[in-house]
């Protein structure tokens, strides 16, 4: 079950439109965690090569063009970027399947899909940043500017990487700033390829640039830099935790966060049970479950409990590993050893703790880190299965009985990223969508993202907005402008 | 030399207001602290002890913490209609109105403002302030979305929760309401940290908050230090954001805590260095007028004070004469002194860095054009003070000095005065004087500042939204963009089957 052997074409740093090896001449592996052969030696930035990358984005940011094309022109860019994300989706989707153990059928056929909308949605987005006149209670004239706020880090994990990049950057480059893109040392092939496409775009030198690198040596320089304006961050909740602790001590940047979840999946006795599940099975095994926003609480309302398990135990145990680039294959393997183990330990105690293991919870095959699809049943809300994020392919399922008892429990939790409700009555779905602390609630569906929804956490699952015209927000800044005025005819 | 009007005697203190609460607002009530604890508020105008006021700690932060908690999760407030809530924060403008000056007259004691300045324009802007999200509160658009499949989604702004407020000692009144309010609006609960120096008009904005109506829980005072009260709050597990304004020091105290606790949210105003520039096309005689407003409003200590005033060479020597004559005109005195124009330093470790300061400005060689020195024998009194031959990097030109000290700089070019206005970490204000448009336009967009006033200064309005850049900080308080650090965005998804239209 190998995957075909395949030219990795960018190793190295990108630092103001080129190509170059890290200062220290440092390199680390990147693995195939099909296979858990090396895929690649790549180059490993560390401070120095951040503080490379920040001067090629300040000196970009402050004298180059980016900013100072109109919208309109960014917008070209942006379009001719999208476009050449399609003509590369081959190569791009190949990149996501080897580096982080994706399905190449989701990948080519919608992860990167969306990417390149996303950033056509940009595009079309950057000449239509607009401030305000202000309605001023004296004689005086005001309007607000927004502003692009200048050099951006972002810091993007490894779950997701092209979906990512297009994510932060593509509204980073409409709102006009400059940045230096830290991935995930587990995946650093795709950024690389995007920032070659970006050249190929004309984003010019200096606009994107990106720095490979562990966590806590290019992260942290990033995080903690004297002359980045702002970083956003995507990833767990103890690295955003010291992301932002960083931006703190440091020069006190603005900081988004998205971070973990443990989303609440509510299945009323009214809903389409069948739909239900199937909505179950791809908000927890998408992706091997790798997903900040798995529905991974599945709460059962007592009438069709047995039914709802029943059809829950057919799907999870038809969910089928297979080659990356079959069609048909439906599960793959965990990113990485790391995040293999943990995985592993989760279930191990989920047993420990008393759930019922319905089907699944063994790792599989004889290379690569393959889980089986697991499902838990009579998970209580005090296990920690039921109260930690796992991100793999695990499902617990949990009973209840009201609506009001089945809101506080699916508010129980730290985290508020996603949830979603299945019912066919609209005064339950009115007043649970109301009632959950969550950042989306989608209901009669999953992981329904858009690019016109914003996206993001409450509570502990972080704060900031991706997707929609609130992504902007991270990258503009407000500047109010007052003169006063004389004889006006109104005020 | 400025002289106190009155030598720093009490006669004029007629008008000193009893001090009526003394004690922590929690859910309702006024009550002691846990400990029993209490400390001391200085009168700055002579030194001494108005009112001994409980000391809160992290017990009492809980406890205003679990009042505010519960108020959200399950008392009316949020329930109510946004209109519901405008009606009482309404009928709280009109107690505020009705207690004018009490309100203004504690903070002249507790605070060294100036009387006059505080029932003409803190206390109505603070009013209005109210009034602005009063109305706000029933406004408050998510919006339908765009979407790219058979979907309908729309978005709702929802309350974030339990708010966090640390609010600093220069405006004590004016910050209460300019972070209470759209907190309110938005159907927030929250805590309230003033800060220690200036404890006695929060404690009185409660008492008239509980008059208006205001559901017990919502709105809690907890008066203490900073690295009790004020820490508890940033670092309070159940807390779900934190708005600061004060200086960059506490500021990233306040991030770290909350990035170390429950990663809540955060919204900065800190400090300033903010730049004014006078091109040689104006009219002298209104811009010194201007530079003096913009100068030594509120004894300096605002955070918006233009400490950095960069005059094109052509008028550079008549403007800096006009300027110090004006400075020297500037009456010190008592606050309640109707002559008044500036009043004493809020406290001891102010007025000893302030001075520090100008001992620093002297040594390093500046040229100490007026002022300088304190004046009067009682009270944290300092004379306006002006530096000239200042160079870019002395101490008086980079550090925020929170006093009545200015530093004016000779400029040539445009392009000269954009790159040294924007050579500071901070970003929170500028002024630019001149007739000529072009000039206007690009200096404004030029200038890295929150907010740029033209040919006006400190013209703050409840629409204008006002923060930081750079090291000034982060997020924005007045216009309707205030609200958004009390709001959460929820993305709400459903199917749509057989829409005409997509």
């Amino acid at each position: 079950m190998s995957s075909p052997k395949h030219e990795i074409k960018f190793t190295k740093l990108f630092i103001n439109g080129e190509f170059v090896d890290s200062l220290s001449g440092n390199t680390f592996e990147t693995i195939d965690p099909a296979t858990e052969q090396v895929l690649a030696t790549v180059a490993e930035g560390r401070k120095e090569d951040v503080d490379l990358a920040v001067k090629a984005a300040r000196e970009a940011f402050d004298t180059g063009p980016w900013p100072r094309l109109s919208g309109e022109a960014r917008r070209k860019i942006l379009l001719k970027f999208a476009d050449l994300i399609d003509e590369n989706a081959d190569e791009l989707a190949t990149l996501e399947v080897i580096d982080g153990g994706k399905l190449f059928g989701p990948v080519r056929y919608f992860e990167v899909p969306i990417s390149s909308e996303t950033f056509r949605y940009f595009a079309g987005a950057a000449d239509k940043i607009r401030g305000a006149t202000l309605k001023m209670s004296s004689n005086i004239q005001a309007y607000t500017l927004r502003e692009p706020i200048g050099v951006v880090g972002h810091i993007i994990p490894w779950n997701g990487p092209a979906y990512m990049f297009a994510t932060k950057v593509a509204p980073a480059l409409a709102a006009g700033c400059t940045m230096v893109v830290k991935p995930a040392e587990q995946t650093p092939l795709t950024v690389l390829f995007f920032a070659h496409l970006s050249k190929l775009a004309g984003v010019p030198d200096g606009v994107i640039n990106v720095v490979n690198g562990f966590g806590n040596t290019a992260g942290a320089a990033v995080s903690s830099h004297m002359d980045i304006d702002a970083v956003t961050f995507t990833g767990s909740t103890e690295v955003g935790r010291a992301v932002m602790h960083a931006a703190a001590s440091s020069n006190l940047k603005p900081v988004s966060l998205e971070l973990g979840g443990k989303s609440p999946f509510i299945v009323f006795d009214d809903a389409d049970i069948d739909k239900a599940a199937e909505l179950a099975i791809l908000g927890n095994l998408t992706n091997k479950g790798e997903m900040c926003v798995a529905g991974s609480r599945v709460f059962v309302q007592e009438g069709v409990h047995d039914v709802f398990v029943k059809k829950l135990k057919v799907m999870v145990k038809g969910w089928a590993t297979g080659d990356p680039f079959d069609l048909a294959t439906r599960h793959g393997p965990q990113n990485n050893k790391q995040q293999y183990e943990k995985v592993l330990s989760c279930i191990e105690r989920g047993k420990k703790e008393g759930a019922t293991l319905v089907t699944g919870g063994k790792p599989f095959g004889t290379k690569g880190y393959y889980i089986e699809p697991t499902l838990f049943t009579n998970v209580t809300d005090d296990m920690s299965i039921a109260k930690d994020e796992i991100f793999g392919p695990v499902i617990s399922v949990l009973k209840f009985k009201t609506v009001d008892e089945v809101i506080k429990r699916a508010n129980a939790t730290k985290y508020g990223l996603a949830s979603g409700v299945m019912t066919k009555n609209i005064d339950t779905a009115n007043t649970v969508s109301r009632s959950i602390r969550a950042g989306a609630v989608w209901v009669n569906c999953f992981i329904a993202l858009d690019r016109d929804a914003p996206h993001g956490g409450y509570k502990m699952s972080g704060f900031g907005r991706e997707q929609g015209l609130e992504a902007l927000e991270h990258y503009l800044q407000v500047k109010t402008v007052a003169t006063p005025i004389y004889d006006s005819p109104w005020l | 030399m400025a002289e106190i009007n009155n030598n720093g005697s009490s006669k004029i203190s007629v008008k000193t207001p009893k001090i009526k609460f003394t004690k922590l607002f929690i859910n309702g009530e006024f009550v002691d602290s846990v400990s029993g604890r209490t400390f001391e508020t200085i009168d700055p105008r002579t030194e001494e002890v108005i009112a001994n006021i409980a000391e809160g700690d992290k017990e009492d932060v809980d406890l205003a913490v679990n009042a505010a908690r519960f108020a959200f999760d399950h008392g009316p407030w949020p329930r109510f209609s946004g209109s519901e809530r405008g009606k009482i924060m309404m009928k709280f403008v009109d107690l505020v109105l009705e207690n004018l000056e009490e309100l203004a007259a504690l903070d002249a004691i507790d605070a060294g403002k100036v009387f006059e300045h505080g029932k003409a324009r803190d206390v109505p802007f603070a009013a209005s302030i109210l009034r602005y999200y009063a109305g706000a509160a029933d406004k408050i658009h998510g919006k339908t979305m765009k979407m790219a499949n058979q979907l309908q989604g729309y978005t709702l702004y929802e309350p974030i929760g339990v708010v966090g407020h640390i609010i600093p000692w220069n405006f004590p009144i004016s910050m209460f309401f300019f972070k209470a309010s759209p907190a309110m609006a938005a159907g927030c609960t929250m805590v309230i940290k003033p800060a220690e120096q200036s404890p006695l008009s929060a404690l009185f904005c409660a008492h008239l908050a509980k008059l208006a109506g205001v559901p017990d829980g919502v709105i809690n005072v907890v008066t203490g230090f900073g690295t009790t009260a004020g820490a508890a709050i940033s670092s309070h597990m159940d807390i779900d954001c934190v708005s600061f304004t004060g200086s960059t020091e506490v500021g990233r105290l306040v991030m770290q805590a909350a990035a170390t606790s429950n990663l809540k949210s955060v919204s900065l105003e800190l400090g300033g260095k903010s730049p004014l520039i006078i091109f040689d096309d104006v009219d002298v005689d209104s811009i010194v007028n201007l530079a003096l407003l913009g100068s030594f409003a509120n004894k300096g200590e605002f955070c918006v004070c233009s400490s950095r005033i960069f005059v094109q060479e052509g008028i550079y020597e008549e403007f800096i004469t006009k300027f110090a004559k004006g400075a020297k005109e500037i009456t010190v005195g008592d606050p309640f002194d109707p002559k008044t124009r500036q009043g004493p330093q809020v406290d001891k470790q102010q007025y000893e860095k302030v001075l520090s300061y100008i001992e620093h400005g002297k040594r390093q060689g500046a040229t100490l054009l007026t002022g300088g020195k304190p004046c009067g024998k009682k009270g944290y009194y300092i004379e306006p003070t002006i530096f000239t031959n200042v160079a870019d990097d002395m101490l008086i030109a980079t550090d925020e000095i929170f006093g009545p000290v200015i530093s004016v700089f000779k400029f040539k070019t445009i392009e000269e005065a954009i790159v040294r206005a924007n050579s500071t970490r901070y970003g929170l204000a500028a002024g630019i004087a001149t007739n000529d448009l072009n000039i206007a336009n690009t200096v404004s967009r030029s200038l890295r500042a929150g907010i740029v006033w033209i040919n006006c200064y400190l013209v703050f309005d409840p629409d204008a939204p006002y923060g930081g850049y750079k090291g000034s900080g982060f997020g924005r308080e007045f216009g309707m963009e205030g609200l958004y650090k009390y709001l959460q965005v929820k993305s709400v998804i459903t199917p749509i089957h057989n829409s005409p239209w997509l």
